[in-house]
């Protein structure tokens, strides 16, 4: 039989290896998968594995994919470590656009550069906001954040249809529920001619060194991540779990709204019900998947967008439903929590023993439920 | 009148399929387990139930597959919780997350599927009462079964000795474990069952509610369900009731865009999921209030010899 021996000290090991053995676990199932429907395992790798990195345009498209994913996921990463779980990134994404969308609608012919900037801005308030309403109704009223921050998703994903489907509609769009194509000004800037990479990839890049120095290098970093791990040291210190529920909301509402501007101003253009794209639900992966390690994300958000690349060309190569993307993400976020087992635990193979447990004494339980239930 | 009656027919049809997901995650609670996973065991529950009725035509084997597919889930679910001790938050979320994936991608070959038309329950005469017979008493089966549900899973928390030992482990796993009982295949259990009922909600959206299969057609009812655990601060009779209250919700906004009150339809959409927010911060409110009646070990893993 199987059996779990707590190791001494978590084991360094495994912590870096459990993402490895996830993502080779994911991939035999998905060898399963694919063979099971009919299709050739090799080419089923190769849409996901090979063809996103084969030339500079595709690595391009890769790295467009993984900017959000990686924006998101650094500002979750900061929630993750002070035990606030946050899972609606995406209608503070969704939100974000909105706000985003409406500051690039105001841009004319003869707007300037700065709009960009007023774009982004408007994109990081919009998210902060959003998870604002969760922060509040958590720190007031008590209110699960969980619930909370993904009723909002639903809520944020309706706002942005009423929009596009009523007082923002283009009037001369044939009716789409979509606003007119912002104008050329408001694209966020690209890194290079033919490529679709913006300066979002730089903002990434700058936004895994601040929160590396953020989370291993400041008080305020440390007093935030205690509070996740040892709530009641964190109080003896007087570090103030308010603060860290704020700063943790906050940071990540306005991350998700940050990646929100640079995707309605970059590679979307417009306001459309297509803006949600599932990248807040992904990023909560990536997170994971990355260790909530501002590095670690990096991996995980490329391999993320992989993933997308690779049900979008399965879908146009092989047939198969795009949907595939979200059931290898799924997979991969079971299969890496079920891996991280072995950082705690190791495995011994034990033969069943038998007669060590007491037997049920009857009266004795009803006292136990009332001791409880104290 | 008649709109009143119909509305009120609504309702409990509504309500019914947040009570059964509802009093699945109870059980599953009252275990100390939080699953997370709702969202997505309804989600493929609703296909394995709505692909079954396609190909036999049977809503009962639509029903049996669904709660297979939602027992299926949940056990792989519990034991990654229970046996390998994963956290309950983010494995729910994972099962969240694979399942709306794995539906969309299952129920590709379904979305134009269409299910052949039912013929109306009806109670013998109670059916034929006017104005309350068409509100109470020409409902699905399923309707009344979950209020069956209701007063059996009241009967079994509260009046049986396997309830008592459900609660204690709950309440105190180390007391239960101690006391001898198998903590662990307990949870297992009630994961399970839970899973089950879940996934039986599931089907019922997709078979009988709605009847057709869209991408995800939950539509957050998964996520609600939890909630109502919380309003009904672990009670099946409070289950229920706030049950057809979000039921009541989500069927006024089809009501007020009948009656043609001039409000843009996305407000109204949002009604179920902001008077989710707005309960759930108003019952949550006295902190002392939810701890009383919370399950003690909830959400807390329980290894034996650790």
């Amino acid at each position: 039989m199987l059996k779990l021996e707590p190791r001494p000290q978590a084991s360094r090991f495994w912590s870096y290896s459990s993402p490895l053995l996830a993502l080779a676990v994911t991939v035999i199932i998905g060898v399963i998968l694919f063979a099971a429907l009919g299709k050739d395992p090799v080419k089923g790798l190769q849409v996901f594995f090979w063809e996103p990195i084969k030339s500079p345009y595709a690595l391009g498209e890769l790295m467009v994919k993984a900017t959000p994913l990686l924006i998101i996921a650094l500002g979750l990463a900061v929630c993750f470590r002070s035990n606030v779980w946050n899972i609606g990134a995406e209608g503070q994404f969704v939100i974000g656009a909105v706000v985003a969308g409406g500051v690039a609608l105001l841009a004319g012919k003869e707007t300037g550069r700065w709009i960009v900037a007023a774009i982004i801005l408007a994109g990081v308030a919009g998210g902060m906001a959003w998870a604002a309403i969760t922060a509040l109704l958590r720190d007031r009223f008590n209110a699960n954040e969980i619930l909370v921050s993904l009723m909002l998703v639903y809520v944020a994903d309706l706002v942005l249809s009423f929009l596009v489907y009523g007082p923002w509609k283009d009037p001369a769009g044939y009716n789409f529920p979509q606003t007119k194509t912002f104008e050329a000004i408001t694209q966020i800037p690209r890194l290079m001619q033919g490529s679709r990479v913006s300066i979002g990839l730089l903002i990434a890049l700058l936004g895994v060194g601040a929160l590396w120095i953020f989370l291993f290098r400041t008080r305020a970093g440390f007093a935030q991540q205690v509070g996740g791990l040892a709530p009641a040291a964190a109080r003896y210190a007087g570090f103030s779990s308010r603060k860290a529920l704020w700063v943790a909301l906050l940071t990540s509402g306005g991350a998700a709204g940050l990646a929100g501007a640079l995707e309605v101003a970059g590679p979307i253009g417009q306001l459309t019900p297509y803006v949600p794209a599932g990248y807040g639900f992904a990023a909560i992966i990536v997170a994971f998947v990355g260790r909530l390690h501002p590095v670690g994300m990096v991996f995980s958000a490329i391999l993320m967008s992989m993933f997308y690349i690779g049900g979008e060309l399965a879908q146009s190569r092989l047939g198969l439903p795009k949907s595939l993307t979200g059931v290898f993400q799924g997979l991969l976020l079971f299969t890496l929590l079920a891996c991280d087992t072995l950082i705690a635990y190791r495995i011994k193979f034990k033969l069943p023993s038998s007669g060590n447990r007491p037997r049920p004494r009857g009266p004795a339980l009803a006292t136990a439920v009332q001791e409880g239930g104290k | 009148m008649e709109s009143y009656a119909l509305l009120l027919a609504a309702t409990l049809n509504a309500g019914t399929v947040l009570a059964i997901a509802a009093l699945g995650l109870l059980i599953n609670e009252k275990s100390g387990i939080v699953n997370l996973g709702a969202e997505g065991m309804m989600l493929c529950a609703a296909i394995a139930g709505f692909a079954t009725v396609v190909h036999t035509g049977n809503d009962w084997l639509g029903f049996a597959a669904g709660m297979g597919a939602g027992a299926l889930l949940a056990a792989i679910f519990g034991v990654l919780v229970i046996w390998l001790n994963t956290n309950q938050y983010a494995t729910g979320l994972a099962l969240s997350l694979f399942g709306a994936g794995f539906s969309a991608f299952a129920g590709i070959q379904y979305v134009r599927e269409k299910l052949p038309e039912r013929p109306q329950f009806s109670i013998p005469v109670l059916g034929d009462i006017p104005l309350v017979g068409p509100a109470l008493f020409r409902q699905h089966p399923m309707v009344y079964l979950a209020i069956a549900l209701v007063f059996g899973l009241i009967w079994f928390l509260y009046r049986s000795r396997a309830g008592l030992v459900l609660r204690s482990v709950g309440e105190s796993p180390e007391s239960a474990h101690a006391l001898g009982y198998p903590v662990r295949r307990i949870r297992l259990l009630a994961v399970v069952v839970g899973g089950a009922l879940c996934g039986l909600a599931g089907a019922y959206i997709a078979v009988i509610y709605t009847p057709l299969w869209v991408e995800g057609m939950v539509a957050g009812k998964g996520w609600i369900a939890l909630a109502l655990t919380t309003f009904a601060t672990w009670r099946p009779a409070r289950v229920l009731l706030g049950a057809y209250l979000f039921g009541g919700v989500t069927m006024l906004q089809f009501h007020l865009q009948g009656v043609g009150v001039e409000v843009p339809s996305q407000f109204l959409s949002m009604l179920p999921y902001v008077a989710t927010i707005v309960v759930l911060a108003l019952i949550s409110r006295n902190p002392a209030w939810i701890r009383i009646n919370m399950p003690a070990s909830l959400g807390k893993p329980f290894y034996p010899g650790s």
